[in-house]
């Protein structure tokens, strides 16, 4: 019988240099995570649309509050910086943009496309509603 | 049986225990849904956007549209998948405690899928105004 072999294993994160990519890549998990659970939210509401007016202001009063506020902000930009931050990854799964310069630059533009996205959107949803 | 004297050869004793032909599964489902998801994302927001300071009775007539109804049903079955396969991967990396990482998948699953039902059903409810 021969020995387990020792299989050699990657070096772990603190090993790297902290680079742009590497920290969205953490983001991009980051922001996955918190969408997952982001989607009680959403449940909710729709659950509380079909439950009835008592329900729905509960929601709304939630939605409404200062955390209920934050949280539905902070969950837009998880959701569009993911969309962005993914949309990356449909260039690199096709093999493109892998030069260092193509890279920063995809990257840089899913940070930007996200953040000005979410500002887009809620001054979109004050004009529409005067907030919620 | 498969001991050093077996005459089992190395890749007959591999052959049929792993991924095969199943390996990227995962892989192609998360773009799949991935891919969904960015076209209905416009779409998916407008129907927010359209909901913002209504009461239930207007947000019911809105979300109880077949277009809109369709359109969310959709978006919620890719997200739901998509979700469940991303939160796998992220399991599988950080928890090494194998009866742990078992009911972590597990209960990855059911939330999943709880939470997609109840949306789900929520929005078939609406569609048929009760």
């Amino acid at each position: 019988m021969t020995a387990r072999i020792e299989r050699p294993l990657s070096p772990h994160l603190q090993t790297y240099r902290v680079t742009l990519t590497m920290a969205l890549s953490i983001v991009h998990r980051a922001t996955g995570i918190a969408l997952y659970f982001g989607t009680l939210l959403l449940s909710w509401w729709l659950i509380a649309a079909a439950s009835g007016p008592g329900a729905y202001a509960n929601v709304q009063a939630f939605t409404g509050s200062i955390i209920g506020k934050l949280i539905v902000f902070g969950y837009t930009w998880a959701l569009l910086h993911h969309l962005f931050s993914g949309i990356r990854y449909f260039f690199w799964d096709l093999g493109y943009g892998f030069k260092a310069n193509e890279r920063e630059a995809l990257t840089w533009g899913a940070l930007i496309a996200g953040i000005s996205l979410t500002v887009l959107v809620w001054i979109v949803a004050y004009t529409v509603g005067g907030g919620r | 049986m498969s001991g050093p004297s077996s005459m089992r050869t190395p890749l007959g004793r591999v052959r049929n225990l792993g991924s095969s032909h199943s390996g990227t599964t995962d892989f192609w489902r998360q773009r799949l849904t991935a891919v969904a998801m960015t076209l209905l994302i416009v779409p998916v927001i407008v129907i927010v956007l359209m909901l913002i300071g209504r009461n239930q009775a207007g947000a019911a007539q809105i979300l109880g549209s077949l277009p809109i109804a369709i359109i969310l049903v959709l978006f919620i079955i890719a997200s739901a998948w998509h979700m469940k396969i991303g939160m796998q991967i992220v399991i599988e990396d950080y928890v090494h405690n194998e009866k742990l990482k078992l009911a972590s998948v597990m209960a990855n699953n059911f939330f999943c899928i709880a939470v997609a039902l109840a949306s789900i059903y929520a929005i078939l409810k609406l569609s048929s105004g009760v």
